[in-house]
């Protein structure tokens, strides 16, 4: 089973310790998954810290790895919240040729996106803009032609809707998998 | 009064009940030693190599149910008790490590014997930490040994920086509490979960229970024992779930799986319900999972929730510590009889009676496991690596007592039998303690049978020397065209004289008419003992399902008629 699947958008709230990160990122590494995108910082409280991460994998792996998550003494609580209702955002900062010729058209393109202009020189321009991963890269994708110089995104920060946190792991393993005529279901592993 | 680090690590060990040390000294964590020496309630074993400290702990833990404590230096040190550590982590087992790091101005400088412990051994720990300050010593103590043996026990392992042992002095502080917020070992199960499973344990007409390790880690056999006896349920024990249930109980029905009873694994192809309790439907029980249990819908009972539809899907899973669990199941489970199903399953013994050993003249090495068992009653505690001689240690051996069963399971480790032998004789110095090895496997850990014997550790070595590496040159016998590269041992030094270099008694065997008196020679002789078996080079364990595959692909021994 390797990484052939969709997105996962999985949240996780952890201990503000060196090695957190290598931790959680070995869970997936061990599997072979690559992680799409990484976004932690400070949450409400004080000492823990909220990771947001999107890998790509089957369903099966991708549950396997978040209750091993779980499991981790510095993982307070983690959700897989692909399938809730959530909002997410990423935030780009995209550094564009400008000629005196392009800039006006550049502003122009660039209001609609609600981005803004964080600095300006003489042969350059940095733009600043926040919304879904979709809408960063349609704004990418208009800037190219004008010679797109670097391009920095953050990692998908994303929160569920209302007063929900997001379906924690544990809710997860209570689910009663109550289907009694279908009988082993089966996993492959590999062997020898 | 204040107390250096390594003053500190003593305390706390002492605090936590910690009677025995298992490791090894080196530059690094000489402050430990250095303060160690002024604990004399702090046993230290010193072994040979520190793959045998982190082993020996193992065995210790499994026979104590405390946790067992080894210590390494670092780099090289540290390094080597890497396969003892994941054997652990594979196992299960409550385990603390505390390895000596270099001064904290040299971490990071490539200094001399420095590596990165707390990164290596990350996938294979349960929890490590790397202790940057003296103060966080004593809490770092505290939640290492909480962790290890709450929940699904593990090993935790303490890298210490030698200026954090050795350096300033500081008040002793043991904490009364843990900050370990998300960690919640579970306790009950939920009664949702636990009425649905009941209900399927009521309806079934062909139950069985899959009795695993969990069963001996939450001590849970008397109501193990109840459950089966109450619902007249067969119960197959896993390797590491033998011993969890009594072998010579009438509702014993042997181990599955690969190199299991036939009847075992047949009983489980035909089974309506699999109450699993505290295992976790490893590869060699399933065989191929598409064809494993195909008519059962499975009750899994376990303390860890990854462990669920991991392998295998589980109609009811049931989140809770096993005894827990089943003491809540007990009074609502029906008393009730399946006389067909156990007429069933005797068929099937009859049938298929997998632990047949054939009338010969030849040193057969399950006759040497029976006569083991038959002298000891039943009542050793069997210490096994990997192999052959583990198999025939699983069949042969007549279990009498609750974790009288000590092997690498998951992991697989040979060599495992030598210091985790010695580190059980430790935890439990009444009971008479038998190191099983092959050839191979003695031969990886032989060098600490200087421990057994500086310590007067009295284990009883049993070699089963075949000359070969028994269960690799089986599967070149089966699936590599008989190719036996490299798998035959042709410069085996003489045991015995071995065993005499160290001054203990060696005894050769090599006819079955002196099996027994070897036996009993070995076990009236005070102190260690080795006892080398010239057993039959080409013995297969059998029945077999090859890797991958399942019960209808199962080899057989041809049996002669007239056993019928």
């Amino acid at each position: 089973m390797n990484g052939n699947g969709r997105h996962h958008t999985i949240i996780a709230l952890v201990h503000d310790r060196p090695g957190v990160l290598t931790r959680v990122a070995g869970l997936f590494r061990r599997r072979g998954f690559n992680i799409s995108s990484l976004a932690v910082g400070n949450s409400e409280q004080e000492g823990l810290s909220r990771m947001t991460f999107v890998v790509d994998g089957d369903q099966y792996t991708v549950d396997q790895a978040t209750r091993q998550l779980d499991k981790l003494i510095e993982v307070v609580k983690v959700a897989n919240i692909s399938d809730e209702e959530i909002v997410s955002r990423e935030l780009a900062l995209i550094k564009v040729k400008v000629t005196p010729e392009t800039r006006g058209e550049i502003l122009e393109m660039v209001h609609p996106f609600r981005a803004e202009i964080v600095d300006v020189g003489a042969r350059s321009m940095v733009i600043e803009v926040t919304g879904s991963g979709d809408k960063i890269q349609a704004l990418y994708s208009l800037l190219e032609p004008f010679g797109v110089l670097e391009l920095m995104r953050t990692g998908r920060v994303a929160m569920v809707r209302g007063l929900s946190e997001g379906r924690v792991s544990d809710e997860l393993v209570l689910d009663y998998h109550g289907d009694h005529l279908k009988v082993n279901e089966a996993y492959e592993v590999g062997s020898y | 009064m204040e107390y250096t680090g390594a003053e500190i690590v003593c305390e706390s060990l002492l605090q936590e009940g910690v009677e025995v040390i298992f490791g090894l000294p080196g530059g690094a964590v000489l402050p430990f030693y250095g303060a160690l020496s002024g604990y004399p309630q702090l046993r230290h074993v010193l072994v040979r190599h520190e793959q045998a400290a982190a082993m020996a702990a193992d065995g210790y833990a499994r026979v104590t149910g405390k946790v067992g404590v080894c210590t390494a230096t670092s780099g090289p040190g540290a390094t080597n008790l890497v396969t003892g550590i994941a054997g652990a982590m594979m196992d299960s087992i409550p385990m603390v490590a505390i390895t000596g790091q270099v001064p904290k101005p040299a971490i990071g400088r490539d200094a001399f014997q420095e590596t990165d412990i707390t990164g290596i051994t990350l996938p294979i720990t349960k929890h490590n930490m790397l202790v940057m300050e003296v103060d966080d010593i004593a809490p770092a103590i505290k939640e290492a040994f909480y962790i290890a043996q709450s929940g699904r026990p593990g090993p935790v392992l303490l890298d210490i920086p030698k200026d954090v042992l050795a350096g300033e002095k500081r008040p002793f502080v043991w904490p009364e509490t843990l900050n370990l917020q998300g960690y919640y070992p579970p306790g009950e199960a939920d009664e949702i979960q636990l009425n649905q499973a009941v209900e399927l344990i009521n309806q079934a007409e062909r139950p069985i229970i899959l009795a695993g390790h969990g069963v001996l880690i939450s001590h849970a056999y008397s109501e193990l024992r109840e459950l089966a006896e109450k619902a007249q349920i067969p119960v197959i024990t896993t390797l590491l779930g033998i011993s969890s249930f009594p072998t010579d109980h009438f509702l014993h029905t042997g181990m599955p799986g690969m190199h299991g009873m036939a009847y075992a694994s047949l009983a489980i192809d035909k089974a309506d319900l699999l109450v699993s309790l505290g295992m976790r439907f490893d590869d060699r029980v399933t065989g191929r999972i598409s064809d494993f249990a195909p008519n059962a819908r499975v009750v899994h009972v376990d303390v860890d929730p990854s462990e669920f539809h991991k392998n295998v899907k589980a109609t009811v899973p049931v989140l809770g510590d096993i005894r827990k669990v089943l003491n809540q199941m007990l009074p609502l489970v029906n008393r009730r009889t399946h006389v067909d199903w156990l007429q069933y399953i005797d068929t099937l013994r009859a049938e298929h009676p997998s632990l047949y050993i054939r009338q010969t003249d030849e040193l057969l090495p399950q006759f040497v496991m029976k006569q083991l068992s038959d002298v000891t009653e039943g009542n050793a505690i069997i210490v096994t690596g990997v192999g052959q001689h583990q198999m025939w240690a699983a069949q042969h051996y007549a279990y009498k007592n609750p974790n009288s069963l000590i092997t690498s399971g998951g992991l697989g480790a040979m060599g495992f039998e030598v210091p985790a032998a010695l580190g059980a004789k430790v935890g439990s110095p009444d009971k008479v303690v038998w190191s099983i090895a092959g050839d191979g496997g003695f031969q990886m850990t032989m060098c600490d049978l200087a421990t057994a014997v500086e310590n007067n550790i009295d284990v009883k070595f049993a070699i089963l020397n075949n000359g070969v590496l028994g269960m690799v040159h089986q599967w070149q016998e089966f699936f590599y065209d008989k190719d036996f590269f490299a798998t035959v041992y042709s410069g085996n030094p003489d045991f015995v004289k071995l065993a005499e270099a160290y001054g203990i008694p060696g005894i050769r065997v090599t006819d079955k008419t002196q099996v027994e008196a070897a036996i009993r020679q070995a076990m009236d002789t005070p102190g260690p003992v080795v006892v080398d078996f010239i057993v039959k080079r080409d013995e297969q364990v059998y029945p077999m399902i090859p890797a991958g595959e399942s019960v209808n692909e199962m080899m057989e021994e041809p049996v002669p008629e007239r056993i019928f």
